[in-house]
């Protein structure tokens, strides 16, 4: 192939971009994991929760998450016969002690949230300084010796799943537990779940369960409307759940 | 012109981190910096490692899915140094009826009771034991499961 400028402005550009990827390769604090061999998700089967808050307090205890704020919650829907499309949900300190019996008719279910780690992540781009990004294996992260503490990404969360930490007055949000699957730990959640109604998957992974998974159940993402590339995936989630 | 490329070069150089950039817009130290950070939780594995009688006794009832540290917290300073720090001695009152106490939104099939009719306060665990919950055999769910192997 004759390479003429022309050509060689356009290569130059690519292999750049292709050397970046070779580059990311292990982190420092994990030498037995390689970022560019995973891609991070989660999967929620929402028909398992039973609204224990055990993931709730395991991410306190995990993260030291200040009290009254939180990674993951636990949100319990009431969907009356007549309301489908107004639900009332409430979340009573993030569900961290379980939730108060309820006798109220129609349809009741739980629903854990936390940071979809979007691929196509809209707290990313508004960050002004570099301070959050995507990992090279779909993890959103925040620097939280970089953030400013603008809280530009706390409002561009389409989830809400971002929070300005009290004591350090940086953002703070989800992390998946960076800390223990690239040890080659599961997350905190997953971890405690009772019923195994949250698991941690690698899309990248081909003998991942989740594939299996995503091809014999009815999966969705929240609010899939905002083209975020969401990566929690619920199964069984109602129609009534924003 | 070339004096301030020379100045902005060299401020540039010295204001941003040796690692912005290395993997996209932001610092590439920083994913090592989040990963090293220490566990506290150990995971179901590293308990079943020493807590062998405790497994054998799990895998008789239904609690066989339930992870250690669902009901025992966070326990990797524990694990690290089990004569040193003792897990706390747990509340079953409270304990069981986060799950188990009835609630409309939790699943039709999933056991539950309305404690205040089904035990009036009683402690949860003077009837059942917790790693084998169904009350089966009266004398034999009286033994201890909690000591690990030594």
């Amino acid at each position: 192939m004759d390479v003429n400028r022309r050509r060689l402005l356009v290569l130059l550009p690519a292999a750049a971009v292709a050397w970046k990827f070779v580059l990311a390769g292990t982190p420092e604090g994990a030498p037995n994991f390689k970022l560019t061999e995973h891609w991070w998700a989660m999967l929620i089967d929402l028909p398992k929760c039973i609204g224990c808050g055990s993931c709730v307090r395991a991410c306190s205890a995990e993260n030291d998450v200040p009290d009254g704020y939180f990674r993951t919650w636990v949100e319990r829907y009431h969907v009356a016969d007549w309301k489908i499309e107004r639900p009332d949900v409430e979340s009573p300190d993030g569900g961290k002690e379980s939730f108060p019996p309820s006798d109220i008719g129609g349809k009741n279910f739980f629903v854990p949230k936390l940071c979809n780690h979007c691929a196509d992540s809209p707290c990313t781009q508004v960050c002004p300084v570099g301070a959050t990004f995507v990992t090279p294996d779909g993890v959103v992260l925040v620097d939280k010796t970089y953030c400013l503490g603008c809280r530009y990404c706390v409002q561009a969360c389409p989830y809400g799943c971002r929070f300005i930490n009290p004591k350090t007055n940086t953002a703070e949000k989800c992390s998946l537990c960076y800390h223990r699957i690239t040890k080659g730990l599961t997350t905190a959640c997953c971890e405690v779940c009772p019923t195994g109604a949250r698991q941690l998957a690698d899309l990248k992974n081909p003998k991942d369960p989740i594939h299996e998974y995503l091809k014999t159940h009815t999966v969705q993402v929240l609010k899939p409307h905002m083209a975020t590339g969401a990566k929690v995936f619920y199964n069984g989630m109602d129609g009534s759940v924003r | 012109m070339v004096i301030a490329l020379v100045v902005f070069v060299g401020l540039r150089a010295a204001v941003v981190p040796k690692t912005f950039g290395q993997y996209g817009h932001y610092r590439g130290a920083a994913i090592a910096e989040i990963a090293a950070r220490p566990i506290a939780y150990a995971g179901h594995e590293v308990c079943e490692g020493c807590h062998t009688d405790v497994v054998d006794q799990k895998k008789l009832g239904r609690h066989v899915v339930v992870p250690c540290e669902a009901c025992h917290g966070a326990q990797a300073k524990h694990a690290d140094d089990p004569a040193a720090v003792k897990p706390p001695k747990l509340d079953t009152a409270v304990l069981c009826a986060r799950c188990h106490e009835a609630n409309t939104a939790k699943p039709k099939n999933f056991p539950q009771v309305v404690t205040a009719d089904h035990s009036s306060g009683i402690a949860c665990d003077t009837c059942h034991r917790p790693h084998r919950p169904k009350i089966e055999d009266a004398a034999d769910n009286k033994k201890p499961t909690t000591e690990a192997k030594k």
